[in-house]
């Protein structure tokens, strides 16, 4: 059987902060209806290497290539089959949640926009908020609205950076097996950094472990706690995060 | 240039206008209150001057060009500084949007709100001082068009600014217009500055509009060459304040001051 194509692809990707490697050297890919994990302490280069993906932070080497669209020799048409929706990027607070989504649904060109947008206020329990400020809304109602825009053209690669960070549980839950349909369905990628270890349990298919800009093991994981010889995801990855740290204290 | 994406950037614009009257407000309240300090100066000195000079079309018409300038520069940098206040920029730069199509969308922008402007200035200024801009005769559009051109490449190189020195240094932008307004002779002629001003004013195209403007007051031929002098070199200064904003975005991307802008100092 062959592979569907990836519909991410990066390669040998760094970036240099000065003398600080932030990324070093980091190669994986993500295939369609896939969800990848990306995992590691805070300053592992988890973010690092998402912003990179969507283009707001130019490598120091390495390529990057969205469904057949090299980033660096196609800046907007890689981002045009991208999306992402990050705790740390509210949408502008000032606007409301409808005008919020037409303004994104514009910069991302796509087709009948109303009808886009009244399936993704359904979709995210967001139709009694439409006229409501964005800025006003609770933190789980923001997440809901970042996903809605992160749906909006339907992307072919989904960047997560923690999305269910500030919402209660059972509204995780939801988004989860929101998403999680979502791939299944073979519409996209998705790239998912997470701390919590439950939820990257529960979604991803596969993950890989970042640590002081490398990625260290990779894999199935339900599979690699026990290959490591620990009984949970949590355990390696507190044991990843100490020798990550053992490291850096030892160079 | 996708005009769908330059119409993203127009139309959070408009929503945020449309949606707050306290943005509404300074187009018209600031521009009346102007026209009246400097209507009743003007009417004054009409009064007590006893000469041929009309003040009102040589003072308080350059006050409402003056006015029209800065309105046009902050019409870009207010729009950009929407995204600031918002810490905007990381969703902004992670969809397809070109920095050609933001910067499309931040002038066209500032043309909608600077051109409103004008309306309601050239209004009440009929109304209460009598003051027609058909006095400047023909000359009216390229002394409009200059002050644009102008009024845009600096809004243009201010929001470069900021978006290289960090939000902090929106108040390095406002005072800009004040400190040009000397050197251009907004109010009097080149001819009483002295030499080392004359020199700078040389490089303001202002300078040629208000010169130009005091000519056609004073009944002499609109000098023509003068004007398409300024109007060259308000064009090259737009050119090399959007080359200067696409290169501040390009550094901001390659350190990742795009992705990390937020609402303090960055520099």
């Amino acid at each position: 059987m062959t592979l569907p194509p990836p519909v991410l692809s990066v390669e040998n990707l760094a970036k240099s902060f000065g003398g600080l490697r932030a990324v070093d050297g980091v190669s994986f890919s993500v295939s369609t209806g896939e969800i990848v994990g990306l995992l590691g302490p805070n300053g592992a280069g988890k973010t690092t290497t998402i912003n990179m993906i969507l283009g707001v932070l130019e490598p120091t080497s390495g390529r990057i290539v969205i469904e057949g669209v090299d980033l660096r020799l196609d800046r907007s048409g890689a981002l045009a089959l991208t999306n992402f929706a990050a705790v740390y990027a509210p949408l502008p607070g000032n606007l409301t949640v409808e005008q919020n989504l037409r303004v994104f649904a514009r910069l991302y060109d796509i087709e009948a926009v109303e009808a886009r947008i009244e399936d993704l206020l359904e979709t995210y329990d967001l139709k009694k908020y439409r006229r409501t400020k964005a800025g006003v809304l609770s933190s789980g109602e923001q997440t809901r609205l970042t996903l809605a825009k992160a749906m909006l053209n339907r992307p072919r690669l989904l960047l997560l950076d923690e999305p269910t960070a500030s919402i209660d549980p059972s509204a995780a839950r939801d988004i989860r097996a929101g998403i999680a349909g979502h791939v299944e369905g073979g519409q996209c990628g998705v790239l998912w950094t997470s701390h919590n270890m439950f939820e990257v349990e529960a979604v991803c298919d596969r993950v890989l472990f970042l640590s002081r800009g490398r990625i260290v093991l990779e894999g199935d994981p339900k599979q690699l706690p026990g290959a490591h010889g620990v009984e949970t995801l949590d355990d390696l990855f507190v044991s990843v995060a100490h020798e990550g740290l053992a490291a850096g204290s030892a160079s | 240039m996708n005009r769908s994406r330059v119409g993203a950037v127009v139309l959070r614009i408009l929503y945020l206008y449309r949606g707050s009257p306290q943005r509404v407000f300074p187009i018209f309240v600031w521009v009346a209150v102007d026209i009246l300090m400097w209507g009743f100066l003007t009417r004054y000195l009409n009064a007590v001057s006893r000469g041929p000079l009309d003040f009102v079309p040589a003072l308080l018409g350059a006050v409402l060009l003056w006015d029209f300038l800065t309105r046009v520069m902050q019409g870009v940098t207010m729009a950009f500084f929407e995204d600031v206040w918002s810490r905007n920029f990381l969703n902004l730069f992670a969809t397809p949007l070109r920095i050609s199509e933001y910067l499309a969308g931040l002038v066209i922008a500032a043309v909608g709100s600077s051109l409103l402007s004008l309306v309601v200035m050239v209004v009440f200024a009929r109304a209460a001082f009598g003051l027609s801009f058909l006095t400047y005769g023909v000359a009216l559009a390229p002394l409009v068009a200059v002050l644009f051109l102008t009024g845009i490449a600096l809004g243009v190189a201010a929001a470069g600014v900021v978006l290289r020195l960090g939000p902090a240094s929106e108040w390095l932008i406002w005072p800009i217009p004040m400190i040009v307004a000397p050197f251009a002779g907004v109010f009097y002629p080149l001819a009483v500055l002295p030499g080392w001003m004359r020199a700078i004013a040389a490089f303001l195209p202002p300078s040629y509009v208000f010169e130009g403007m005091r000519a056609v007051v004073a009944g002499d031929p609109a000098p023509w060459a003068r004007l398409a002098a300024g109007a060259a070199l308000a064009a090259g200064y737009l050119i090399l304040a959007c080359f200067f904003f696409a290169s501040v975005y390009k550094t901001a991307i390659r350190t990742g001051l795009i992705a990390r802008y937020s609402a303090e100092s960055v520099s």
